[in-house]
């Protein structure tokens, strides 16, 4: 049995289930990092003190983090891009690149927390590192279950683009909404936890 | 080349399994993507979870009719470490508190409104062949089975499962044993289960719709499915952020709950400090108060279907009762901190809540005086189903009325934490609500089963229940009313005020009893029903939504025909009709 509209766009919406679903589930996120955010504002009006984020953190390594972040967001869409235009071996250039740069952003991320704890920064020494490591921790999930997706389809999933491919060009555009999401996240991370 | 084989080796695979019918036990009743399996999965565990969920709560009301009794039996096989000579510590009615609320919000009542109907009424209520991702469908209900798992295990736990409360507060829960960790990672499946599934009912609604299936054409249960469906979207995330931050604070060893010179038993905690304990109330409350309508819609939204039906009338004034419904649905995340006036946050907060809880109460006044109106010149056909949707009007109409002065700033003072509260929000979730679904088991059953379920139990099941309802929560409102707190281990026995009450307790509990001994006949009509029952066709209520125009049981793929939804959902006793139902799904 077949579910109507998971490809074609039904006509009176017009749009198909998977983007209905994906722009969901931001709202959901957009929930759930709004509440962590909440939070952060909430502790920070009530503490007597409160660091500067470039006081304990390191500025340049999250400059350097943000600018390969939104490289990703830009490989990711032309990834998309290559799909549309039939262009299956640009596809894989592109995404592998995208899965790549999040690797990156990953390393960089385990240098940047052994070095706090290296100096003794735990999330128990206080609360500014409690909602930097929680904020951050949270977000790097996100981040390895983006390049999860689209590791899988820059490997085994791409098979779906020889029997489907306005299909698989659905679902790359989906997990790419998805990894502009994460990218938005750090953004809007960046500057609240390093430089305010 | 050899790429190319493979694609077209993969391909005649791939169209071999899309047609192949028949599945192995495993694929077709437990690992299942079929909307009606799975909405009948959640059904089952969902009942089960209740069941249990009540037999805590008849332990407790042992220890609240007779405290310190020795509880025959059942307090041996419990073992020492929870009743010592038959005894109930105080640790372990803690324990059951917590894990009663729990189970019976997040386990109980959702899976079972949300999970179970949902899932089975909604994707054919529309005309669907299904829910728009299925493996979602199947990835929800098994979440929510692995959040019951891990909440029933931390029974298990050293110390015990969760004692502070199905809200958690802080910083006792952060210092409770570790059976709050297991509660606080089963949440965070069970928020998991239903981001999914609200996702996909949101979905399925959108564009698996029939063709002519515009919205003012649903049956008002797919607009309270929909409704619910945003309110756990957008209000289960905060508290997923919620659950990380105090799981942080007790394996993490932060402080966001934990403020600055905090002393427990006589100890000066040895923390940072600096955290805000009110900000858990605040995130708790920002899902649980919507969690109060997610709890409560789907239930109205069976019962409009039911009096419709039965009334053999359209529902009085369906358009108010939609605008209401969205609004309530919109409203309920501004209204959290009315269960907070008591903590301190400040007058002007106080304020606004008030008033935003004093405007909420009127969208569902409404809804219910549409309900009530319906009713009005109908030639009302008395069966089971429509006994529990009658019954739920004025047990919702108790609930509803007394939550009145809860709202109001000034007079929740005195009653805020007394049994007045238990009772009241009581009487909205459990003669309210469950006799809501259990209509919704009695309606829906001939769908699921091809077979109804017998009269005279259900006649019986509902008199007794009806009745037994009320002996255990009227006498709350009178046991608050005199001060006695919800909190007490001996259900106020220690107090010299609480005496002139206390004999309340013991009808309370009587009345517990004697309710479980009322579900025995829902109990075996349900599973001598399924084999026995009477045999029914396609449409046995003679109602007009699309539901009923699949067979019963519906195949995998629901309909024989593409159905077509031609009018509205409610077309009883049309003036010059031939019949007096015209279904939607006829030209």
């Amino acid at each position: 049995m077949d579910i109507p509209y998971t490809v074609e766009l039904r006509r009176d919406t017009g749009l198909n289930n998977g983007k209905i679903g994906i722009w969901l589930f931001l709202a959901s996120e957009v929930m759930l990092f709004g509440a962590l955010f909440a939070t952060y504002i909430l502790l920070r009006t009530g503490a007597q003190t409160w660091p500067r984020g470039d006081t304990i953190l390191n500025v340049p390594l999250a400059t350097f983090n943000t600018i390969v972040l939104i490289s990703s967001s830009v490989t990711m869409v032309m990834a998309w891009a290559s799909l549309m235009r039939g262009r299956f071996g640009t596809f894989r250039l592109y995404m592998g690149g995208t899965v790549l740069l999040g690797f990156v952003f990953l390393v960089v991320k385990y240098f940047e927390y052994s070095h706090k704890f290296h100096d003794g920064l735990f999330p128990s020494t206080n609360n500014f590192l409690a909602i930097y490591f929680t904020l951050t921790g949270l977000h790097m999930l996100h981040v390895m279950g983006g390049m999860a997706v689209n590791a899988y389809f820059w490997g085994p999933g791409a098979k779906q683009w020889k029997t489907d491919p306005a299909w698989f060009t659905n679902r790359v555009e989906n997990s790419g909404l998805f990894w502009h999401f994460v990218d938005l996240v750090w953004i809007f991370l960046f500057p609240t936890l390093y430089l305010l | 080349m050899s790429e190319h084989a493979a694609v077209a080796g993969a391909k005649p695979h791939a169209a071999h399994e899309a047609h192949h019918e028949e599945l192995g036990f495993w694929r077709k009743y437990v690992f299942s993507v079929d909307h009606k399996v799975i909405g009948i999965q959640y059904a089952v565990t969902g009942l089960l979870f209740l069941f249990f969920g009540f037999s805590l709560m008849m332990l407790m009301r042992w220890q609240l009719a007779y405290p310190g009794a020795a509880l025959p039996l059942l307090g041996r096989i419990l073992g020492e470490s929870r009743m010592p000579g038959g005894t109930m510590l105080p640790e372990f009615y803690n324990e059951l508190g917590a894990m009663h609320g729990t189970i019976m919000v997040f386990l109980g009542v959702v899976p079972l409104a949300v999970g179970g109907f949902g899932n089975f009424v909604l994707p054919l209520q529309i005309g669907a062949p299904d829910m728009a991702f299925p493996r979602l469908n199947m990835l929800s209900y098994w979440s929510f089975f692995l959040g019951g798992v891990t909440m029933l295990a931390s029974f298990f736990a050293p110390g015990g499962a969760a004692q502070s409360g199905w809200t958690s507060y802080t910083p006792l829960s952060v210092y409770a044993s570790s059976g709050q960790t297991w509660w606080l990672i089963g949440m965070v499946f069970l928020i998991t289960s239903s981001l999914l599934g609200a996702i996909n009912f949101i979905t399925t609604t959108i564009q698996l719709r029939a063709k002519g299936l515009t919205f003012m054409r649903f049956p008002f249960f797919v607009w309270a499915q929909l409704v619910t469906a945003f309110l756990l979207l957008l209000a289960f995330p905060p508290l997923e952020a919620a659950a990380v931050l105090q799981l942080m604070d007790r394996v993490a060893g932060t402080s966001f709950f934990l403020p600055t010179g905090l002393v427990v038993s006589g100890q000066p905690l040895t923390n940072a400090g600096g955290g805000n304990t009110l900000l858990w109330q605040h995130l708790f409350w920002f899902l649980a108060h919507p969690e109060v309508y997610v709890l409560i819609l789907p239930a109205m939204g069976i019962v409009a279907e039911i009096i419709a039906n039965n009334t053999r009338k359209p529902l009085w004034g369906y358009r108010s009762m939609v605008y209401s419904l969205v609004f309530l649905g919109f409203m309920s995340f501004i209204v959290w901190a009315h269960h907070m006036f008591m903590t301190g946050m400040g007058t002007a907060m106080a304020a606004f809540f008030q008033t935003t809880t004093m405007i909420i109460s009127i969208p569902s006044v409404v809804i219910l005086t549409a309900l009530i109106l319906s009713l009005w010149g109908g030639s009302i056909r008395f069966n089971t189903p429509m006994l529990f949707a009658l019954g739920f009007l004025p047990m919702f109409g108790i609930g509803g009325l007394t939550g009145l002065p809860l709202g109001l700033n000034v007079a929740d003072i005195p009653l805020h934490d007394t049994y007045y509260v238990i009772g009241h929000f009581h009487y909205v979730v459990a003669p309210g609500t469950i006799f809501g679904l259990f209509a919704g088991v009695y309606f829906w059953f001939p769908k699921a089963t091809g077979r109804r379920m017998n009269e005279t139990l259900g006649v019986i099941h509902f008199i007794g229940s009806f009745i037994c309802m009320n002996v255990i929560f009227m006498p709350m409102f009178l046991l608050g009313m005199a001060g006695v707190s919800r909190r007490l281990y001996d259900g106020g026995a220690a107090y010299d005020f609480a005496q002139p009450v206390l004999h309340l307790n013991v009808v309370s509990s009587w009345g517990a009893w004697m309710l479980a001994l009322f579900q025995l006949p829902f109990i075996f009509n349900f599973f001598w029903s399924i084999w026995k029952g009477a045999r029914t066709e396609e449409n046995p209520w003679h109602a007009t939504t699309l539901e009923w125009a699949a067979p019963s049981p519906p195949p995998h793929g629901n309909f024989l025909q593409v159905p077509q939804a031609y009018r509205g959902p409610y077309e009883y006793s049309v003036p010059g009709a031939a019949k007096d139902f015209v279904p939607q799904y006829e030209a």
